[in-house]
């Protein structure tokens, strides 16, 4: 059980406090919290930390997860399941997302009343009630106040409404953070239904070039503004196969290691025609998980080729980085960012990159290369020369090697796939089986992404 | 919020507690119960709403009241558990409403709290069992937890038990997969192999959540990996590439994962590991480079070239955070595998140049001191340190100096001398710190006792380190921390956990752990040894063992080398030895374990020692070959008294003999 939930902003003000139980002393515990998070010692975790008083543990456990630069948190005095607790708080954290539109501190702060009757709800006494959406909606009053006025037709902008990419310059739609419960009276605008596979990729590659690891975390989720109660049937990839016995059709299949499906999903027409059927209440939910690693159908996206010289005498070092972008060449990958962590005491940088809208410029003790947008087969590099007078070294002549020196690398990348999966699995179609409700048809928007976790290549 | 503290406002709510429009309504009615709870002054009016609650149509308002009693007997302190409520509730754990069965469960075990929470017996644990697909994963989890309590009658319900919960261990939500396998291991836990199943069928949701995007879930799965890894070494070792480090993770998860990829090296994989760690050495995180180096030489205990030849090739990068780390790895791994010493005394020049902190400085003097006779310029190195001695601000190097020069002056004397007189001159004569002066008159005195003397105290065998120290012990059996899987145990750590229940009051972690007691194949040991304890021994009169004696490894070498087997007794032993019972059972009679072997080793030893009230030492060890079925049991004793040694024998033949007893 919870005896207290709060949600503090990223610098520790208390936005929302709850307590359930009314056995533990106030609102101070809120700001306990936050001192024992910034003073912890870097050996210990902060996801659960335990609270002392005096010197002795006390025995109060604070739980807590970090969501859109917020920390949802729960105290507990109990030794409860971690995996629950956590995943409780994830939900939460969707639910108030779903309600409010957007998770932020801002939407929090302006919507502090419906927070606390949605927290009312999910949780009585510090047990969980029901996190299902058409159950709270039923006694959920409050309107979520909402900063922009929504427009249908601003969709320059659609970007996917949970992934969340290390670029900010994704923004999520304005269409897709919008709350479920917004004002009922424009029946019309409800009528939507965005569909998403998002993949997520860690990839490590040696020195040499040979793959180490290749993961790929796949997603398909969906958000519903359509009535509770409609059907609806996704059709996935006919070639898509579990598990490495199974292959089905003749080309080579689309293959996952494992496949978890949200409870609601029903599949007797999976085995056959690979189809999911599902009655989706309003909100957000992630209808299948699946993870594949170390047999990708498709080539990796980006090769990196770099080569260094380094002439340790008068402490030039010169890197240069040649990147081959894979992808089809109708695909392009966006916002792409590479990062090379640099030995220390490097002081300047002299650049000649192949294409002008790239960028590099050095910051925090790393090197970082910025391409907004790179085309499907297309190859693109940077020379970099730089100054590095301080860097010890094995002991050598003054000839430029080839070795690199302590403190260079690994480069990682970032980036964004719009329109591809690593997997190859598409949704073939979303149909859905709905009552007429107003006489407009909904909409429907299915996108595919697919970005990097960690794309790590060692030098 | 208005209605808290003001009088008018209590009086409108007693009101509204009475009218039966308002109950009829039953989000208002709600939303009067919930907040008028926790006042004071209004207690007696909101009993009978409640009571009616209970029985009110809406399933809505029947999930409040329910938890609402739960609320008022707690409000009302002590007071006496109300028998007729007792029963009305555990009759509602057939209500329709999935919510209301489990705001039952949890209401009872509130109400109950001090009788040790709700029972489930047969019928309620096969109704719950029945219900659970109706319910949502929240429910599920809390049912999964509540059903640890139940104990199956026979072998066939409880596998009836185990099909029914199988598809539990699929489910997408990771909270009810842990839940489900937790009961699987407690309920199976006379069948290894059925746990050994349940354990291989959670990887999958284990690896997904390691993998997840939720980085606590994440450090959470990640943990229990690590738990599973103690007992099953192998588990997840073909999966050892999901352990990998990314540079974007946080710091808690990149040591976590360093941990798990520690212990789940085998042949197969521990070319790529290694490779891995090495990589994570020269990382722009000093913390989590040292972190990897110490990895690599927890690994050195079983691939030693490998891992030393890496080490030594760290030693050449000539960084200073680097250097420290890995000459104190080459102080642990020359104590545990002395075959690696040649290779690390070949690495050991030139380090000196890159240690700067008191930790790295005492373990190179160290080395330096005890393997002196093997690197040729140890002398000189010692030297500079003495050299720059006034200087130093780390008493604790300078007392590592004084030792290590010590030793070395005994295995080249010619070359040490001259720097071992002015060293012993400075901290006799002009050091301030105390326990330097000490350690400084000490090593002198101990000169002038004579060379011999001073080698027969310094250089004379050191222990064993086949004999691993306690908390050391690898692969515990799964039931050993069956009861801690999915709480909060395995992510704070075992010994972390050990140190926050002992602090905690007593108050509060009575109620809150019921299950324990269900579980720990040991637990019935502990009242009958106490009984034995409480009867046996102040008959006897003569033995009266003290509770507290703890001596030091060290002090029970010496003395156990000093003296002469008094009593040697053959006992009767079935099987393999539980390192852990035994330990908890010898105590329970106040006797201190010293050094146990791993479970499963051959021969199997421990040396025990206890002290009576008048001071006498009882040293003992035990020792089983893997052939007969005999237990060896020598003991030595400081006063040869012949009463109290034979009440020292059968006491602990009573130990031995429950043990064994307990197992068969």
């Amino acid at each position: 059980m919870i005896s207290q939930f709060f949600i503090l902003s990223s610098k520790g003000d208390p936005l929302i406090y709850k307590d359930f139980r009314g056995d533990s002393g106030g609102r101070d515990v809120a700001e306990l919290f936050y001192r024992k998070l910034t003073g912890l010692p870097g050996d210990e975790s902060p996801v659960v930390m335990v609270t002392a008083r005096g010197g002795h543990h006390d025995g109060r456990h604070f739980i807590h997860i970090r969501h859109s630069g917020l920390y949802l948190v729960a105290t507990t005095w109990a030794n409860i399941s971690p995996f629950s607790l956590l995943e409780l708080l994830s939900r939460v954290a969707t639910l108030l997302g779903d309600y409010c539109g957007s998770l932020c501190e801002a939407t929090i702060s302006r919507n502090v009343a419906l927070v606390y009757e949605l927290l009312d709800e999910v949780l009585d006494y510090g047990y969980v009630q029901t996190t299902a959406t058409e159950m709270l909606r039923n006694f959920i009053q409050t309107e979520a106040v909402v900063s922009k006025p929504f427009s249908l037709f601003d969709l320059s902008s659609v970007g996917l409404f949970g992934a969340e990419t290390q670029q900010s310059k994704v923004a999520p739609s304005s269409a897709a953070s919008r709350p479920v419960l917004s004002s009922r009276s424009d029946q019309s605008q409800k009528n939507e239904v965005f569909l998403d596979v998002v993949e997520r990729l860690s990839v490590l590659i040696a020195s040499n070039g040979s793959l180490l690891k290749v993961d790929v975390q796949g997603e398909i989720r969906l958000k519903s503004f359509l009535p509770s109660g409609s059907e609806m049937r996704i059709g996935l990839t006919e070639e898509f196969c579990v598990g490495k016995s199974e292959l089905r059709g003749y080309g080579p299949g689309i293959r996952v290691d494992e496949v978890s499906f949200h409870s609601s999903v029903q599949l007797d027409e999976f085995e056959s025609h690979r189809i999911l059927r599902l009655q989706p209440p309003q909100g957000e939910l992630t209808v299948m998980r699946y993870q594949l690693s170390d047999d990708l159908p498709s080539p990796l996206p980006f090769r990196l080729f770099p080569s260094v010289q380094w002439d340790r005498g008068s402490g030039r070092l010169q890197v240069y980085l040649k990147l081959r972008c894979d992808l089809p060449p109708k695909s392009q990958a966006l916002n792409v960012r590479l990062h090379l962590p640099l030995p220390r005491g490097v002081v300047s940088l002299s650049q000649e990159l192949s294409s002008p809208e790239q960028k590099a410029e050095l910051g925090e003790g790393a090197l970082h290369w910025d391409l907004p947008r790179v085309q499907g087969g297309s190859q693109l590099s940077g020379l970099f020369q730089m100054d590095v007078p301080s860097l010890p070294g094995p002991p050598g002549h003054g000839t430029p090697t080839s070795a690199s020196p302590l403190g260079l690398g690994p480069a990682s990348l970032s980036f964004e796939l719009p329109r591809h999966t690593c997997s190859g699995l598409q949704v073939r179609f979303l149909r859905l089986s709905c009552r007429p409700c107003g006489n407009t048809n909904p909409h429907k928007w299915v996108r595919h992404l697919s970005h990097s976790s960690a794309y790590v290549i060692r030098i | 919020m208005p209605y808290l503290g003001s009088e008018d406002v209590v009086k409108e709510l007693k009101k509204a507690l009475c009218n039966p429009h308002i109950q009829a309504d039953r989000l208002r009615y709600r939303n009067v119960i919930q907040r008028v709870i926790r006042m004071p002054g209004v207690q007696e009016y909101i009993q009978q709403p409640i009571l009616n609650g209970l029985r009110d149509k809406a399933s809505y308002v029947r999930r409040v009241a329910v938890l609402g009693c739960a609320k008022m007997h707690n409000l009302h302190g002590d007071s006496e558990v109300d028998g007729a409520l007792v029963n009305e509730l555990y009759s509602l754990l057939r209500d329709q409403d999935p919510i209301v069965v489990v705001n039952c469960l949890r209401s009872l075990e509130e109400i109950l709290k001090q009788e040790g929470g709700v029972v489930i017996n047969k019928p309620i644990a096969h109704h719950l069992l029945n219900r659970m697909s109706k319910l949502d994963q929240w429910g599920q989890a809390e049912v999964l937890h509540f059903l640890l309590r139940y104990q199956p009658r026979s072998e066939e319900e409880l596998f009836d038990i185990l099909n029914l919960l199988d598809s539990f261990l699929k489910s997408s939500s990771a909270g009810v997969v842990m839940g489900a396998a937790k009961l699987f291991l407690i309920l199976a836990k006379k069948f290894p192999h059925v746990q050994t199943d349940v354990l291989v069928r959670v990887k999958g949701p284990l690896l997904a959540a390691c993998s997840s995007e939720s980085r606590e879930l994440c450090f959470a799965a990640l943990c229990h990996v690590r738990q599973i890894l103690h007992s099953l070494p192998g588990h997840f070792s073909s999966q050892y590439k999901k352990f990998f480090c990314s540079y974007s993770e946080p710091h808690y998860i990149k040591l976590q994962k360093v941990e798990v990829l520690c212990e789940l090296v085998n042949d197969e994989n521990v070319q790529q590991v290694l490779e891995e760690l090495r990589g994570y050495c020269t990382d722009v995180s000093a913390d989590f480079a040292q972190a990897a180096i110490f990895a690599i030489g927890n690994i050195a205990r079983t691939y030693t070239d490998q891992c030393v030849q890496i080490l030594t090739e760290l030693l050449e990068l000539r960084q200073e955070h680097i250097t420290t780390v890995v000459v104190q790895t080459f102080r642990d791994l020359v104590w545990l595998c002395p075959q690696c010493t040649e290779a690390v005394c070949r690495a050991l020049p030139g380090c000196e140049e890159h240690i700067q902190d008191s930790e790295g400085k005492q373990a190179l003097i160290w080395l330096l001191g005890v393997h002196g006779e093997r690197i040729p310029n140890a002398p000189y190195v010692l030297e500079d340190f003495v050299e720059n001695v006034k200087s130093e601000t780390f008493p604790a190097v300078k007392m590592e100096l004084l030792t290590a020069l010590l030793r070395l002056f005994l295995s080249r004397p010619a070359e040490c001398q001259d720097m071992l007189g002015r060293l012993l001159h400075y901290c006799i004569e002009e050091e301030k710190d105390m326990a330097v002066r000490d350690r400084g008159l000490f090593c002198y005195r101990l000169l002038l006792a004579g060379v011999d003397e001073a080698k027969r105290i310094l250089c004379s065998p050191k222990s064993d380190p086949s004999l691993r120290l306690l908390e050391d012990q690898a692969e515990r059996p799964v039931n050993s921390w069956a009861a801690d899987f999915n709480t909060l145990v395995p992510v704070y750590g075992k010994a972390r956990w050990a140190v926050i229940s002992k602090c905690q009051g007593p108050e509060r972690c009575g109620p809150e752990l019921p299950n324990t007691a269900s579980f720990a194949t040991s637990g019935p040991l502990i009242p009958q040894e106490d009984k034995e304890r409480g009867q046996d021994l102040p008959d006897s009169g003569a033995l009266m063992l003290v509770p507290d004696c703890q001596l030091t490894a060290e002090y029970f070498e010496k003395t156990w080398l000093s003296l002469q087997v008094a009593h040697q007794q053959v006992l009767p032993w079935q099987g393999a030895v539980h390192p852990d019972t035994f330990q908890m059972a010898l105590q329970v009679v106040n006797i201190q374990t010293i050094a146990m072997s791993r479970a499963g080793a051959q021969p199997w030893k421990a040396y025990l020692s206890a002290q009576d009230d008048t001071g006498c030492l009882f040293l003992t060890e035990l020792l089983l070959e893997p052939k007969t079925s005999e237990m060896q049991v020598s003991v030595k004793q400081s006063e040869a008294r012949t009463e109290t040694l034979n009440s020292f024998m059968s006491v602990l033949e009573t130990v031995i003999g429950t043990i064994g007893d307990l197992k068969s």
